[in-house]
């Protein structure tokens, strides 16, 4: 099956592409990048002009709930919203239940991913068994089943020791560790973000330093270990300070936000929003600001939704009542190309940060057009508007910050391996 | 729903979201119901055929007595639910309680909960009234409006007035209706407080200055409004000791001196003797505390009366 995706403006980071091509697909591989293709016979073709074609999108941080939270979401309906958002990769966190700790669960989520899911399903296993923050999980031979990190997501590790060897075990198992960095200590019973609209409202806070001195911690074990690091969800001006600080000295460490963190503040709280809680909590207007700037300078490396699905039981009750979390796959690319029109990225810088980088990261050959690439391809339609409708969303879950706003782009096309699986 | 004074509100929630004119009428109504409680006979029929569901998530005494006692002068038929003694032991959702509540067509929900904001939701899903009777660290309205009737009656009035808060500012929803309410009416508000217990931008809810001392904060004022201290719902990590909180924020007489002569003490209760409040000033002649709780019911009654929009009693 060939496809021909003509006149499209192709943006290849990896490859310091940004013009008018068409790209040629061949048995699930790019076989050409150039201009005035001709379409081979019986070849499909696409009419690309006046869309972006990029290497298909890649979500390094999202949480697909399978096994066990199936009635939140499960690997066919979260790569069904992975592929309308535009991502033909996702990597998916060890919270399952059981959580990811063993090859028996990788081993299920890479069969199911591949015989019912319509995107690339790459998973992440536990740093420590049942992520209990005890002793080290299996770290070897969950690499060798298929996960291309570990992570502890959802709780930090918080013993210093277990997280140095964590470390250190990886670096030697040649894995990459995503730490959550926490200090639940100053979490307490905090439920948003410490500052003057948690106050108004009367709800406990959470103070940036509860961020900040775990990812200070955490960098500063990276770079005793000598190993590498990747943050998740950063939300700080404190965490962009530290990363730029530790990257500028040398220290291995590569880190994510997420789109609501440089759209949204702890403003959106108000009402009562459960909609608007999650862990990290929403910060204020200087720590949005921050976000963007890391995002620009380079210190921040990439886009991740940390995609976390909840029933609505979960999230229609009192604001202390509410898990943590909103969905994040379907609004994730629109949210994204704002920052281009804000000119914090040019169009290049962010399809490194939602592609290039999550696959340099993770270590998996994905994240590029170059011929010979497996063709992972992304059609965005930058300029469509379209309004966030929850009966409208592929998630099983509603849990939106977002719903009734209008957004502007969307993916056109979504090909996995050569593989048109989502369609406009 | 409201009154026909012109009351527009379904709901109480929080005296944040009330104008000066509401609060004005709030207290207005107040004191002209006041007179009601020192009858003979202390009954009207402004809310007869009205059901007030008192549901109560968080224990009280004081403030359920009140609003029930306010309901009953007002004719209404009140209904108790307690947290103890209802489903919300099995489990059951805010929520399908409300839904079940409300099937049954009750007026009026007096609710109070222990999570901030749970009035919010209640008062989106029901389409009867909800009076707010204290939500987590959020508000407590009633207090707020039973405070100030209390201080307009001594003074004539509350705009220009000194009024100083101390205690656990953080986890107080009374003081924060006594900020929106005093400063919304025209009073300055001096807080002060252990820095553990005095949350960040507070200044910003209204005409307020944070001191640093205790002495600071009193001195000159017309009010001394003492919070209780709560070291079980407040953590251990806040205070040393409820030693040592007392000798740097409790009030006595020495402090007390600090204010003007005609000052007046008023605490929400239940106080800790000893620890914010020592005896003799919340036995002495500048404490208006049992003025508070007497004042409680007229302002509970003109709330209900204000979110129901019956007729005022005649004479």
């Amino acid at each position: 099956m060939n496809l021909l995706i003509k006149g499209g403006r192709v943006i290849d980071p990896a490859q310091n592409i940004d013009d008018t091509l068409d790209i040629l697909v061949a048995n699930g591989k790019i076989k050409e990048l150039g201009k005035g293709l001709k379409a081979p016979a019986g070849a499909e073709t696409i009419d690309a002009s006046g869309l972006l074609v990029t290497p298909g999108l890649i979500d390094m941080h999202v949480h697909l709930r399978d096994p066990g939270l199936e009635y939140k979401e499960d690997i066919v309906s979260g790569t069904r919203a992975a592929a309308a958002g535009g991502f033909t990769s996702v990597a998916c966190m060890p919270n399952s239940r059981p959580v990811n700790d063993n090859k028996a669960i990788t081993a299920y989520i890479i069969g199911k991913a591949k015989a019912e899911g319509v995107v690339n399903v790459f998973p992440v296993g536990a740093i420590t068994q049942g992520s209990k923050g005890e002793s080290l999980a299996e770290m070897g031979e969950l690499k060798e089943a298929g996960c291309v990190a570990v992570s502890d997501d959802g709780h930090p590790v918080a013993n210093a020791e277990l997280m140095r060897r964590a470390l250190e075990y990886a670096k030697g198992m040649g894995i990459m560790l995503i730490s959550h960095s926490e200090e639940l200590a100053l979490v307490g019973e905090g439920v948003m973000n410490e500052g003057f609209t948690a106050t108004e409202l009367g709800l406990k806070g959470i103070p940036w330093a509860a961020e900040d001195v775990a990812v200070a911690r955490d960098v500063y074990l990276a770079e005793f270990s000598n190993s590498p690091l990747h943050v998740a969800h950063i939300s700080t001006t404190g965490s962009v300070r530290i990363i730029r600080d530790a990257k500028a000295r040398g220290v291995k460490v590569t880190c994510e936000t997420a789109p609501h963190y440089f759209t949204l503040t702890d403003d959106a709280v108000r009402g009562y929003n459960t909609n608007a809680r999650m862990n990290p909590p929403l910060r204020e207007a200087g720590d949005l600001a921050s976000i963007k700037a890391g995002l620009k300078d380079g210190t921040i490396d990439a886009i991740a939704t940390d995609h976390a699905p909840h029933h609505l039981n979960e999230k229609d009750v009192e604001f202390n009542l509410a898990s943590n979390g909103i969905v994040g796959l379907e609004t994730s690319l629109p949210l994204a190309l704002r920052l281009v029109e804000e000119k914090v990225l040019d169009l290049k810088g962010l399809v490194a940060k939602m592609a290039l980088n999550p696959a340099r990261i993770l270590g998996i050959e994905r994240g590029t057009l170059k011929v010979g690439a497996v063709a992972d391809i992304t059609v965005i339609d930058a300029k469509r508007e379209w309004l966030v409708d929850a009966e409208k969303l592929a998630s099983k879950s509603k849990n939106s910050p977002f719903l009734g706003q209008r957004m502007k782009g969307c993916a056109a096309y979504t090909i996995v391996s050569g593989k048109i699986v989502y369609k406009l | 729903m409201g009154s026909k004074l012109g009351f527009k509100h379904k709901d109480i929630i929080g005296l944040q979201d009330l104008s000066e004119e509401e609060i004005q009428l709030l207290l207005d109504t107040a004191e002209n119901l006041k007179e009601i409680n020192s009858r003979d006979i202390k009954k009207v029929p402004t809310l007869r055929g009205k059901t007030v569901v008192n549901l109560f998530y968080e224990a009280s005494t004081r403030t359920r007595t009140s609003f029930e006692i306010a309901a009953k002068r007002l004719s209404a038929d009140t209904i108790n639910i307690t947290a103890s003694t209802s489903s919300v032991t099995k489990g059951e959702t805010l929520s399908d309680t409300a839904r079940n509540i409300l099937a049954m067509k009750p007026d009026i929900i007096v609710m109070r909960h222990a999570v901030s904001g749970a009035h919010h939701y209640l008062a989106q899903r029901v389409s009867c009234s909800v009076i707010n009777a204290g939500d987590g660290a959020h508000e407590h309205p009633s207090q707020g409006l039973l405070d100030m009737l209390t201080i307009r009656e001594k003074f004539g009035k509350l705009a220009g007035l000194k009024v100083a808060i101390v205690g656990d500012i953080t986890h107080s929803r009374v003081a924060r209706s006594a900020i929106y309410g005093l400063t919304k009416m025209g009073a300055k508000v001096f807080l002060a407080g252990p820095p553990t217990m005095m949350p960040p931008g507070v200044e910003r809810l209204g005409n307020v200055q944070v001191c640093k001392d205790m002495r600071e904060a009193v001195e000159g004022a017309d009010v001394v409004m003492m919070l209780r201290i709560q070291l079980e719902r407040q953590g251990k990590t806040l205070i040393p000791t409820l030693r040592e909180y007392s000798r740097y924020f409790g009030l006595n007489h020495e402090v007390l001196k600090l204010a003007k002569k005609d000052a007046i003490v008023m605490h929400p209760g239940p106080i800790n003797r000893g620890v914010e409040l020592c005896s003799h000033v919340a036995d002495g002649p500048q404490s208006h505390i049992l003025k508070q709780v007497e004042n409680g019911v007229a302002v509970r009654m003109s709330m209900l009366y204000h979110v129901s929009g019956g007729e005022l009693p005649t004479e």
